[in-house]
């Protein structure tokens, strides 16, 4: 049981602390995208390829570089989770209706000030759409941190799997599932509460 | 022909369709019209039994077609939709030639049908047969569209608001055409439509429903000369005379219809229950048909009342009463010269029509002289 | 320059893999079409079944292939069958989402109209709802792919072979060559099934939708 707690704390810490960076570095290229129209497609070419390439093979080439550990399993996470944050940050701020930049615009405001005080109040719930996306997957996908000894619930399936023992499977994989169906199910709800605001 | 039967259609308790019958010739142009949701819409698509009616029976050239196949039906019906709906992963002469291709026409036959029918709107085969409706005008869609329900030259065509997304230049421009093709090829169309303009425009016969019934079917002339309901007469709007306006206004015209009665044979405290309830300081009491016999007032039941004596005992039979078909001027002359605060206006078998009291009158004064009010 | 070198003495083997890797994509992914192609268009019929399957397939996502693999070990043992029987499930699921709303999002205004002039309800399927749903549906079969490449690597676990061999190998024996011959071809074949299919998609869009999007 402590083990069961003490797996899941970790797993969400991994997580979490993937999210924040994944966050910042995805909504910073995000807003690089919708301002330079080709190097936005440039980075989300990059991101989407970054997406299509198998975890395992991921995983196993981060190894690589960056050896065995937490470390590399949070660099796999950051990287899975960019291009749904990215892409949502460029759709949301490139789709913003023209009329409200154009207030905004004659209004007096400066580049910066339109970008903190309009557009990104405005994007905020198709960004955390894309958030959301991206730690339920990440929630999924942390699991193979085992295979490159990091920590987390992983390390219970794989165990159970290697055992061939389905209840410690199921003892490891119940809370991931659960964990990513909670959060879907909130941050909809959030999603939903933010977007009334601002339609 | 088109024949409905006693057709009624229902959605859980709404009526849609409330036991309507009538009969469209061949060869009419009719036009359906009404307020939204009076089941105009609903009609058309029961013809071509896109909805099913829930009692009746439908005749198409005298031939009960409730049980029919429906699909062979439809494809001796042509139809036009607001939406346009043309296929936008075929070209305009695929668009075209799905009916008359489903008929199992050969490609030769279909080539010249698009071709027969694309020279009928100026619309020249070579420049638009192999065009995308993506590639077209508003205007020139929604010609295709027509020219499709025409394809396998079904003797009947059902357009439901056709022309309500175009603007008005070029919704004039495809109405006119529209007739033109109708008076030649000899179809029958119906057509439905909430724009009285348009309805006058093209309609060999207009049919108007409210509530899923019809409240008058004839043709725009007699329908502009006696519409058989207010509700009409608004949508003919400025195309009525003023003459109708100017004429002298009847009782009726000024009376509130909410008027509250109480049978002769109630109770005293039943009656001031109810007077407490409506907040009003009167009741008109009626008989068993209904008939008026006078009012009964809150200070004479005070005055005089024995609690559970029937009411009919402290009936004022002095009240004011005019017809309802009885000069406006004669009701305000009434009251002005008496101390009531209303008179009560009967129907011609003396049951209760309506009253017309003190502030009614007003208004009305107040209308005439400032236009429509708000109290 | 090392790398070249890695590969060039391990091709034969290497192409091997990159083969049986690819067929257990074909073949999931076109058992997933078979299956989840009719499935969605049913669920179009029959509305009130399609929230609780579609919230069933979400769920299903959200098992960790890691997961659903030791179930298949633990349930149907080792082997190329049970591994496919994973892929296929898998694979069902985008395809599903994807034909049952790229159908129901088809306008009623083509539907109604279809109907109107006299199609049959599989007239209106063949000539008008599907070709207009063509994009979302192979967009499914492109994101269905692209999963399955990635779990098939993981199905190596369980004894599937493909390219996940090699990444197992090297992950158990901490040898990084084994670890590369392995991961960068997978990687690669991920690209060319997603370049792929996107090309078929272009291809296979109806010709008017095209200037629409």
């Amino acid at each position: 049981m402590r083990e069961l707690l003490f797996a899941t704390g970790e797993h969400l810490l991994i997580v979490a602390l993937s999210m924040i960076v994944a966050t910042l570095v995805g909504v910073g290229l995000g807003i690089l995208s919708s301002w330079k129209k080709r190097l936005g497609t440039v980075i989300i070419t990059i991101a989407e390829i970054v997406q299509t390439i198998p975890s395992l093979a991921l995983l196993a080439l981060l190894m690589i570089i960056f050896g065995l550990g937490n470390l590399t399993m949070g660099i796999a996470l950051v990287l899975y989770a960019l291009l749904p944050i990215i892409r949502n940050t460029q759709v949301a701020l490139t789709e913003l209706p023209p009329a409200i930049i154009d207030a905004a615009r004659g209004m007096g405001m400066s580049r910066s000030q339109r970008l903190t005080q309009v557009e990104i109040p405005l994007a905020i719930p198709m960004i955390f759409g894309g958030i959301k996306v991206a730690l339920v997957n990440s929630l999924s996908i942390a699991v193979m941190g085992v295979l490159i000894g990091s920590g987390g619930l992983g390390y219970i399936i794989y165990r159970g799997i290697q055992q061939r023992n389905m209840a410690r499977i199921l003892i490891g994989a119940i809370p991931v599932v659960v964990i990513a169906l909670f959060f879907d199910w909130a941050m909809t709800k959030i999603e939903q509460r933010l977007s009334t605001h601002t339609t | 022909m088109i024949e409905f039967r006693n057709v009624t259609k229902r959605y859980g308790r709404t009526t849609i369709l409330d036991d309507v019958s009538f009969t469209i010739e061949r060869g009419q142009f009719v036009v359906l019209i009404g307020p939204s949701g009076c089941g105009k819409t609903t009609t058309l698509r029961t013809i071509n039994r896109l909805i099913e009616p829930k009692a009746g029976t439908l005749f198409i050239d005298g031939e009960d077609v409730t049980h029919q196949n429906p699909v062979e039906l439809r494809r001796k019906i042509g139809y036009v939709i607001q939406q346009i709906g043309l296929f936008p992963n075929m070209t305009v002469e695929q668009n075209i030639s799905v009916v008359p291709k489903l008929l199992k026409h050969s490609r030769a036959e279909c080539e010249a049908i698009t071709r027969e029918l694309l020279a009928l709107v100026d619309m020249p085969y070579e420049e638009n047969a192999s065009k995308y409706p993506s590639e077209l005008s508003g205007g020139q869609q929604q010609r295709i569209g027509v020219l499709r329900a025409l394809a396998a030259s079904p003797p009947i065509v059902l357009m439901d608001e056709p022309f309500g997304a175009l603007d008005p230049v070029t919704r004039e421009s495809l109405q006119e055409e529209v007739k033109r093709i109708q008076r030649k090829l000899k179809k029958t169309i119906v057509f439905v439509t909430h724009d009285m303009d348009e309805a006058l425009r093209l309609a060999d016969t207009i049919i108007f429903m409210d509530k899923g019934r019809i409240l008058q079917m004839a043709t725009p002339e007699e329908m502009l000369q006696n519409p058989a309901d207010p509700l009409i007469k608004s949508f003919l709007g400025r195309h009525t005379d003023d003459e109708a306006i100017a004429a002298p206004k009847k009782a009726e015209a000024f009376m509130k219809r909410r008027v509250y009665t109480v049978h002769e044979n109630a109770k005293t405290l039943e009656s001031i229950e109810r007077m407490r309830k409506r907040e009003v300081n009167s009741l008109v009491v009626i008989d068993d048909d209904e008939r008026f016999l006078g009012t009964v007032s809150i200070e004479a039941i005070k005055e005089r009342g024995k609690a559970g004596h029937p009411i009919r005992e402290y009936i004022n039979g002095e009240t004011l009463t005019v017809h309802r078909s009885d000069d406006a001027k004669e009701a305000f002359d009434k009251l002005l010269s008496s101390s009531e605060n209303y008179v009560i206006v009967l129907n011609d078998d003396r049951t209760v029509a309506g009253i017309i009291t003190r502030t009614s009158t007003a208004k009305a004064m107040g209308e005439a002289l400032w236009g429509e009010m708000d109290a | 320059m090392k790398l070249i070198t890695l590969f060039s003495s391990n091709w034969h083997p290497l192409l091997s893999s990159v083969g049986t890797h690819s067929m257990l994509v074909i073949i999931s992914v076109g058992l997933g079409i078979i299956i989840a192609v009719p499935l969605g268009i049913l669920l179009t019929r029959k509305s009130g079944a399609a929230p609780i399957v579609l919230a069933a397939a979400s769920m299903v996502q959200t098992i960790p292939g890691l997961v659903m693999l030791g179930f298949a070990l633990v349930l149907l043992g080792i082997g190329r069958k049970p591994a496919l029987a994973t892929l296929t499930v898998y694979s069902i699921l985008p395809i599903l989402q994807n034909t049952y709303t790229g159908i129901s999002e088809v306008p009623f205004a083509y539907t109604d109209a279809a109907k109107g002039i006299g199609m049959t309800p599989m007239q209106v399927l063949f000539k008008v709802e599907l070709p207009l749903a063509v994009a979302p549906i192979i967009s499914g079969i492109r994101t269905s792919a692209v999963y399955i490449v990635s779990w098939a690597t993981l199905a190596g676990m369980i004894g599937a072979g493909g390219l996940g061999d090699w990444i197992w190998t090297g992950l158990a024996t901490y040898n990084t060559d084994y670890i590369l011959l392995g991961a960068i071809p997978s990687a690669l074949l991920a690209l060319l099934f997603s370049a792929s299919i996107a090309l078929l998609e272009r291809l296979l869009k109806p010709r008017g939708l095209r200037r629409m999007s």
